[in-house]
């Protein structure tokens, strides 16, 4: 989007009515962001993001871009919102995630809107409180500095009684402020943030009246369904619709979309299924097994990645050197619901809302199908069931409008369970490879990792390491050669850094057990980083920790690493069946840096699901393909985690409040690899050096155990 | 075959003329207007269009609408209708859920087992909900709001 659009968009959303506005950029971030990094990653437009208003019965509405797929961001920012404003939690209402009623924002991903977006709100809060206090200082003939506010009202403390709420000071009155740079509180004052807080969305939830994009239905609407190819790759050369027609399907045919519509969901399925379609075949092409060879041969060069130092010298040395190659396969994002659009046009205007992490990149896709202007086009993202990265385009919301245009009806376009796989951008498979010298003391004194395929988020190691190089090449973000991943490939939640964490921190226990020390003991003699050591301490003292040499038969794990300037640490207990090969993880305590938590009850919310989820890349999930066909194609064969899989779940926040709130929704599931598979080496004296440790892999491994 | 079915839906008469081979969750979400139940996996694997029929837990994705003639079919709707139930409430006291989307289903089939058990132990719970798939991983909140509800509970996560 150019500033011209943004600006546009802008005069577009801008409110109609009295009240308090507040406008405000996610750019001028950087002036209220308290002392550390900023991460680095998404370029924000420069265009005012978003705004507050305050209306005259007092209720306090934040308008933002950004998307609630169940991480909490409407909880979160209320939070934000009522604390620097001083106004009551429960007078907060969020509106997200609607084009035209909200201004740009790029997505919902990276663990970005607390970082990005939560200190701008602070500030508009506290700019808007701050014109409220000069407002009433006139109405109270009093100084502003001597003024209290609290719960939305003013008060003089040197005149009791005298009194004026914010509805009052604005009511009849439109005035428009700017962002400028007001004092925010600091965290230690706070009484709604950095407190738990009842989530905004829980009643429409356990109601089931809150709306998902496959909920909204309007007269005439039909369900198009779309003749899909059998594999990536097979190109349709012809379609026999008639029997479909018979039925009572409507088809429609635009270039290589050919679909079939039905007022019911469940017939346009079964006139799907009557439709005769010919594919050329797919070339023949690699498989699950294959890949990792594949990706090898194909990569292309190798970027650095970050290091320092002589690896020549470290050779030197190094009084024993330590090899491996860690490989993980494809992952699916399988979010319960699955991509869903509903689509209406209406004298020119298209309205869709559809399942997606980026309202505004769908809109910008449906104008582009549509051939409309971008103004013409409305997205809405309303609760979306899951992203995880797997929902930062909006393909089913360009498939539902060109069908809506075509048909002159409403159009729902929801994706059946095997087009979801199908059609999914996979956490990319990825082969890493680690050499590491450790000295006749204990210290590692080489290490050079080579990732292929994953990308490079931290790739380069945050250990003290005197010679160390990291080399990355392709990865999720595009740019791969033709054909190197034979599918699209994305974000998966914390994208790269589960690969390379699990190589890193596997690599890590193996040099420890090589130099006989404690694997906790061997990183912190290795680590300066001061809140890196805080949560491997504080996660020791919550899991209770005794220091042995691995591996030591007890079955215990530990794990660490950083994900958008969050510091994560982990550690769990498992058994493993030596018969069988399965792994059960008992029990998972993880210790979590994210500067100060906005919502801390959210928090381990986010906490509890990561290391949940982080079980299925871990044992189990892996998509199988063959020359271009997803031959997992729903839960039967694909498995998720399940209740009996539970470990005890142990959540320890380490509050750190001078460094900013940051996200939580990743950082805790990049260690789940490494501590399952560092503790079944512990368990059994086998590494496995695959995710995910199917019971195959792991009786591999058992019986392949000292011959690596 | 094309014929009227009448059941009790949510407490009232319903009556539909349809398909009678069509499947339940797409009778209740497009003919009769009721979209707690939600689609998930359309094969029973995920039990996110979970509801009851006549005490019981169904998958409505793969139950035939013939199959519920003459039955009581209580859906999430229905459930809330004079005020939350406590299974309602202990989700959302407990913050069971995080997107929402499986939620109806886990709350539907939790209903059946108090019905068939109204103080299950932990280990009960987890292997009748065993088949309700969450991606988001509130599983551990999920088995607390199921234990409070059957009056076994902890106070709530706030």
């Amino acid at each position: 989007m150019t500033a011209a659009d943004g600006n546009l968009s802008r005069r577009a959303f801008l409110a109609a009515g009295t009240g308090l506005f507040v406008f405000f950029g996610v750019d001028r971030v950087n002036a209220y962001q308290e002392p550390a990094r900023l991460p680095q990653r998404v370029n924000m437009s420069s265009d005012l993001n978003a705004y507050l208003h305050i209306a005259a019965d007092g209720r306090v509405t934040c308008f933002s871009g950004k998307v609630e797929l169940g991480q909490g961001v409407t909880t979160a920012l209320a939070q934000l919102l009522a604390e620097e404003l001083d106004v009551d939690y429960a007078s907060v209402d969020v509106v997200l995630s609607d084009t035209d009623r909200c201004p740009y924002d790029m997505g919902t991903f990276g663990s970005m809107s607390m970082p990005m977006f939560g200190p701008a709100l602070r500030g508009a809060a506290a700019e808007a409180r701050a014109v409220l206090l000069a407002m009433a200082a006139e109405r109270l003939d009093a100084p502003a500095a001597r003024l209290r506010a609290k719960s939305g009202v003013i008060t003089d403390p040197d005149a009791p009684g005298k009194q004026i709420a914010y509805a009052q000071l604005v009511e009849g009155k439109r005035i428009e402020r700017h962002l400028a740079n007001v004092p925010l509180k600091p965290v230690v004052q706070f009484t709604i943030a950095a407190h738990p807080a009842a989530r905004k969305d829980a009643l429409d939830k356990v109601t089931g009246k809150g709306k998902f994009a496959a909920d909204f239905s309007f007269p005439g609407l039909l369900h198009g369904r779309i003749v899909r190819p059998p594999a990536h790759g097979a190109k349709l050369l012809s379609a026999d619709t008639s029997a479909a027609e018979t039925f009572g399907a409507r088809v429609v045919r635009q270039g290589n979309l050919v679909a079939v519509l039905h007022e019911r969901p469940d017939l346009a399925d079964r006139a799907l299924s009557m439709v005769k379609a010919q594919f050329e075949p797919a070339p023949a092409g690699v498989n699950d097994k294959t890949i990792f060879d594949h990706l090898l041969k194909t990569a292309p060069p190798a970027r650095p990645a970050g290091g320092s130092g002589d690896l020549a010298a470290g050779e030197k040395e190094s009084a024993a050197i330590v090899e491996a190659t860690y490989l993980n396969s494809y992952v699916a994002h399988a979010p319960i619901e699955t991509h869903s659009a509903t689509a209406t046009i209406e004298d020119g205007k298209a309205t869709v809302w559809v399942s997606t992490q980026a309202p505004f990149m769908v809109r910008g896709q449906v104008a582009q199908a549509l051939g409309f202007p971008q103004q013409n086009v409305r997205v809405i993202a309303p609760y979306v069931g899951g992203g995880f990265g797997g929902k930062t385009a909006g393909p089913q919301a360009v498939e539902a409008a060109v069908l809506a245009k075509a048909t002159g009806k409403p159009v729902q376009v929801v994706w059946n369970r095997a087009e979801e796989f199908f059609f999914d951008t996979f956490r990319p498979a990825a082969v890493v490879k680690i050499r590491a010298g450790i000295s006749g003391t204990g210290r590692i004194a080489l290490w050079d990792f080579n990732v292929v395929g994953a990308g490079e988020r931290e790739a380069n190691p945050f250990y003290e390491i005197p010679n160390k190089r990291a080399l990355s090449a392709g990865g999720w973000q595009g740019g791969n050669p033709p054909g190197m991943h034979p599918f699209e490939v994305g974000a998966w939640r914390a994208p790269s850094v589960n690969t390379n964490s699990f190589a890193r921190e596997s690599h890590m226990d193996m040099l420890a057990a090589k130099a006989g020390i404690d694997p906790l003991e061997f990183r912190l003699n290795h680590l300066s980083d001061a809140r890196m050591r805080r949560v491997l301490e504080a996660a020791a003292r919550q899991f209770g920790w005794k220091a042995a040499k691995g591996p030591s038969g007890r079955g215990v794990g530990v794990a660490c690493g950083i994900y958008s300037n969050a510091r994560s640490a982990a550690m769990a207990e498992v058994s493993v069946d030596p018969g069988t090969g399965r792994v059960q993880v008992k029990r998972m305590v993880s210790a979590l840096d994210v500067g100060w938590a906005v919502n801390p009850d959210g928090m381990r919310q986010q906490m509890e699901g990561s290391l949940t989820m982080g079980l299925g890349y871990t044992l189990s999930e892996e998509v199988r393909f063959q020359d271009g066909d997803v031959l997992d194609r729903n839960f039967g064969s694909y498995e998720l985690p399940r209740f009996s899989w539970l470990p005890k779940i142990e959540t320890v926040i380490v509050d750190n409040p001078g460094v900013p709130a940051l996200g939580g929704g990743e950082p805790p599931i990049i260690t789940v690899g490494a501590v399952v598979a560092n503790a079944v080496y512990d368990a059994t004296g086998a590494r496995v050096y695959q995710l995910p440790m199917t019971p195959e892999r792991v009786l591999a491994a058992l019986r392949n155990k000292g011959n690596g | 075959m094309e014929r009227t079915i009448s059941f009790t839906l949510n407490g009232s008469p319903a009556r539909v003329r349809v398909d009678d081979e069509r499947m339940l969750l797409w009778v209740l979400r497009s003919d009769l207007g009721l979209t707690g139940a939600k689609f998930g996996c359309g094969e029973g694997l995920c039990g996110a269009c979970t509801v009851i029929v006549d005490k019981q837990a169904v998958r409505s994705c793969s139950t035939p609408v013939k199959d519920v003639a003459g039955k009581q079919v209580l859906t999430i709707e229905g459930l809330g209708q004079n005020g939350l139930h406590a299974l309602q409430q202990a989700f959302l006291s407990h913050h069971a859920f995080q997107c929402g989307y499986c939620t109806p289903g886990m709350i539907m089939n939790a209903y059946a087992l108090l019905l068939k058990t109204p103080r299950p132990t932990e280990e009960e719970i987890a292997r009748h909900m065993e088949d309700n798939l969450c991606r988001c991983g509130s599983h551990v909140r999920v088995l607390t709001a199921i234990q409070e509800a059957a009056g076994g509970g902890k106070g709530g996560a706030l």
